[in-house]
């Protein structure tokens, strides 16, 4: 066990998350002002954007964004871990433009790392070795904290209005196939950075309205495969919980999805025999991963993009299609933002999930 | 000479209310009261406060008061250590006690308070969600192999190992015919089959009365094997191995000779009139293995198609006997905290062996999930479960289910006078005396009990939708959900909740 932990941030929150099913540019300054369409769901104090597609010069090493606290302190013993762990291709700070409104308590670094395949005897995969070497990170508290770790993409996020973390980021300069953006109303730990959404882990990042009010059962799940949360939030367990039952477990993200949010057992009871076998099976064996509380959730991978909401559908959730471009939000309004010629909207129904795949 | 001690309770009869229509008589089995002339006259140290005759008597002219005579007050020399030693210094003898833990420790559940929704999430009306309390009770699968076909379909294939399902986590514990009448059984059979949920037969073996209920009846097998054939086994819902009980861990049972009538011999199997003596461990199990192999015995004789439990007293070292058993075939583990009640327990080990099913259920569940074992097994709870907001409680600790035993007694009718093991109970439930048994009508009382579990599963989903939980597995082992109140900082370490505030 952990010492004592903080109660994890209760947020309320605006989503945005955008896919060309094409892998067609999207720049950034779109899903900037998406995003400030709805600061009525924010409250200034943090923001912040996934985008997938933004390093395909180093396509193959894992992008690790990092905030440090102290530059000078903490960045010194980081590359140690890193060497310790493999190699690093090239690392840089994150460019980063000084906003009167936002005060940068960190400072964001990236590196294109490789880890060292000799590490995992037995041939585990590298992405075990990156997974490992997050919790290991960013439960230690040395100063550094690992907010993305996936391959072609980063989390750019700060404590702050969402054209301010935008701005700060220059997030506009980024040109992304997928996207997600949160804005964010905490009412717990204001100011933290590492509070603020996207969530991510390896290839899959999270963005969520909500709150779990089943996080100490889906913690207490986690835990015992190894993770660590060590964020002050219940998001992070969605990012953990994603990676725990896509990667590790081998299920299809539909089937994933539908664990976290499963079909009450009323609606399984009608279900003809194969269907109602596996949709039980599904609720035994992940029912600890279950997510109960309001919530929805967009959460994106290289290839996919998914929104899902709680099975009582107790938070917002809108689709829209124009062309190859899929979006799903909080707010119609934010949709329009992005694409005022947006071709059709709808509103899925609770726990039914929305799902955009890239073309091959 | 140590001389007669004062009497525990007196009983007074208001000469003006009462019209001397002798129902106390006649209901009491323990001879308080006798008619002299036209008098009702009163003996009250015959009296055990099991309340028959004052819930019989049609005009409340019975009273009755508890310790109307004191002995010097002492703090550590007590009257129960006092009359204790002059009992023994008499006898010679252990001293024989019923019901749950007698001693004054405090009670962890009422330190442990429950969290509701406000504003930032919404609190649920169960009056128009849905809140799900269905329970299975087996053991499930760490991960699925679950992959779509060439049409489309997804496909299954892990194979998952039966288990049970019951619409409320309240279960009824076990009890055997012997402990309890047949009719206080055919009533917690009926009852359970009502709601949905399931009952024990104790180590009694299973009255043919009960035959019809057998889908939800676990069948237990103990040290005494009594009442275990293939027929037995065959009929129970589940199987259940009790290694040990709560309110006496380490030791075994005695159904003394003189209960074993007619019915109860034929159903444990054994000579009328002998005694049933369950020696403390099982003789074919003196290790984890030996356990393994019975379970893997059990489940071979019933093709394995039947969940298999084990029950263990809430003993210090529990977190790793349940590993253990979790390691085996066996599906569940039910854990007995030493409030457990009995019909008859050494007082010395009713009142001081053990350990509370609150701090034995949140060890057990961080022991198996930091082995990373805990869908291998459930944990049913069980010893002093008094209301929906134990079970709840409980079941935020970790627990999957509970054992109701007392609690579906006291709904029949108990009084928890404690005097179960002497086989006079006035209320039909802990007698074999037939007519004591008759007064039980089983029609009534199965639906008393069924209303208990009935009242509590609604609590229940009340207090889950008040934390906005829709479904009763968000609530297992959701410990940010409780706070300790006035608990010590070790304690809550154990027990993995901050404080209240915190």
């Amino acid at each position: 066990m952990q010492g004592r932990r903080a109660n994890p941030v209760i947020a309320m929150c605006g989503i945005i998350g955008v896919m060309d099913r094409r892998r067609g540019a999207i720049g950034g300054s779109g899903i900037r002002q998406a995003l400030s369409m709805m600061n009525e769901r924010g409250s200034g104090e943090g923001a912040g954007y996934a985008a997938y597609g933004i390093y395909p010069e180093y396509r193959d090493c894992y992008a690790l964004h990092v905030f440090f606290n102290d530059i000078q302190e903490d960045k010194l013993p980081f590359d140690a871990v890193l060497e310790q762990w493999g190699t690093v291709e090239h690392d840089e700070a994150i460019p980063t433009y000084d906003q009167p409104n936002l005060r940068a308590v960190h400072t964001p670094w990236r590196y294109f790392f490789r880890p060292d395949p000799s590490l995992a005897p037995g041939g585990a995969p590298q992405d075990d070795i990156v997974s490992t070497l997050v919790m290991r990170v960013n439960a230690a508290r040395r100063g550094a904290l690992i907010v993305s770790s996936g391959k072609n993409l980063g989390v750019f996020k700060a404590a702050g209005w969402p054209e301010d973390v935008a701005n700060f980021y220059r997030i506009e300069d980024y040109e992304g196939y997928t996207w997600l953006a949160h804005n964010r109303y905490p009412t717990n730990t204001p100011g933290w950075w590492g509070g603020a959404h996207p969530f991510n882990l390896l290839d899959w990042s999270v963005v969520h309205n909500g709150e779990i009010t089943s996080y100490g059962t889906n913690r207490r799940y986690i835990e015992s495969f190894g993770y660590t949360c060590s964020m002050f939030t219940d998001t992070e367990v969605v990012a953990y919980l994603i990676d725990l039952l896509v990667r590790r477990h081998g299920l299809d993200i539909d089937i994933a999805v539908r664990a976290l949010a499963p079909p009450f057992w009323e609606d399984i009871d009608r279900m003809p025999g194969a269907e109602q076998e596996w949709n039980t099976a599904l609720r035994l064996a992940y029912a600890q991963a279950m997510m109960n509380g309001p919530f929805a959730i967009v959460a994106a991978d290289a290839g996919t993009m998914v929104g899902f909401t709680d099975r009582s559908k107790l938070r917002p959730m809108v689709v829209g299609e124009c062309g190859d471009r899929l979006y799903i939000s909080s707010e119609e309004a934010a949709i329009r933002a992005m694409e005022p010629n947006v071709e059709s909207i709808m509103m899925p129904a609770a726990g039914e999930p929305v799902i955009g795949r890239v073309a091959r | 000479m140590i001389g007669s001690l004062p009497p525990r309770y007196r009983v007074s009869i208001d000469p003006v209310r009462c019209m001397e229509c002798e129902r106390c008589i006649e209901n009491c089995s323990y001879g308080v009261f006798r008619r002299d002339g036209d008098r009702i006259l009163v003996n009250s140290r015959n009296c055990t406060a099991c309340h028959r005759c004052v819930a019989c008597c049609p005009r409340d002219a019975i009273m009755l008061e508890e310790h109307p005579c004191d002995y010097r007050s002492h703090p550590l020399w007590t009257r129960e250590a006092r009359e204790a030693i002059y009992r023994q210094a008499e006898t010679g003898r252990i001293i024989l006690a019923g019901m749950g833990n007698a001693l004054d420790y405090p009670v962890i559940f009422d330190r442990l308070v429950l969290d509701a929704c406000q504003v930032t999430n919404p609190s649920l009306d169960p009056l128009r969600e849905p809140i799900e309390l269905r329970t299975h009770i087996g053991k499930k699968p760490a991960r699925l192999d679950l992959r779509r076909n060439s049409n489309g379909d997804v496909e299954l294939r892990t194979r998952l190992t039966p288990n049970l399902r019951a619409e409320t986590p309240v279960m009824i514990g076990h009890m055997s015919y012997g402990a309890i009448s047949l009719n206080a059984q055919i009533s917690l059979a009926r009852a359970a089959k009502e709601v949905g949920t399931f009952m024990g037969t104790g180590e009694g073996g299973l009255h043919a009365a009960l035959h019809p209920y057998q889908d939800r009846i676990v069948v237990q097998v103990a040290s005494g094997r009594f009442g275990v054939n293939i027929d037995y086994l065959e009929r129970g819902a589940a199987i259940e191995i009790k290694i040990g009980q709560g309110a006496k861990p380490g030791i075994g049972g005695h159904l003394p000779g003189e209960k074993v009538c007619g019915e109860i011999s034929r159903t444990r199997m054994i000579p009328e009139g002998s005694d049933a003596i369950s020696p403390a461990p099982h003789h074919d199990i003196y290790s984890i293995e030996d356990l393994a192999q019975l379970v893997r015995g059990l489940k071979e004789a019933t093709e394995w198609k039947k969940p298999v439990f084990v029950k263990i007293a809430a003993v210090h070292n529990a977190a790793a006997i349940a590993a253990g058993i979790a390691r085996s075939p066996a599906d569940a583990v039910v854990i007995d905290g030493f409030r457990g009640g009995t019909g008859a327990a050494p007082r010395v080990f009713r009142d001081h062996v053990g350990i509370p099913i609150e701090a034995a259920v949140a060890s057990v569940d961080q022991k198996l999930r930091d082995q990373g074992i805990r869908n291998e097994v459930s944990v049913i709870a069980s010893g002093g479960i008094r209301g929906s907001a134990d079970v709840a409680k409980v079941i935020a600790l970790g627990a999957d289910a509970v054992y109701i035993g007392t609690a579906a007694l006291v709904a029949m009718g108990c009084r928890v006078c404690g005097n179960c093991y002497r086989g006079l109970c006035p209320w039909g439930i802990a007698t074999q005396r037939p007519d004591l048994v008759e007064r039980l009508d089983p029609d009534i009382a199965a639906k008393q009990v069924a209303n208990l579990i009935r009242a509590w599963t609604l609590e229940l989903a009340e207090l889950l939708g008040a934390a906005g939980i829709n479904s009763i597995e968000s609530l297992r082992g959701n410990r940010d959900r409780l706070r300790g109140y006035m608990l010590d900082e070790s304690l809550m370490q154990v027990l993995d909740v901050r404080q209240v505030g915190a």
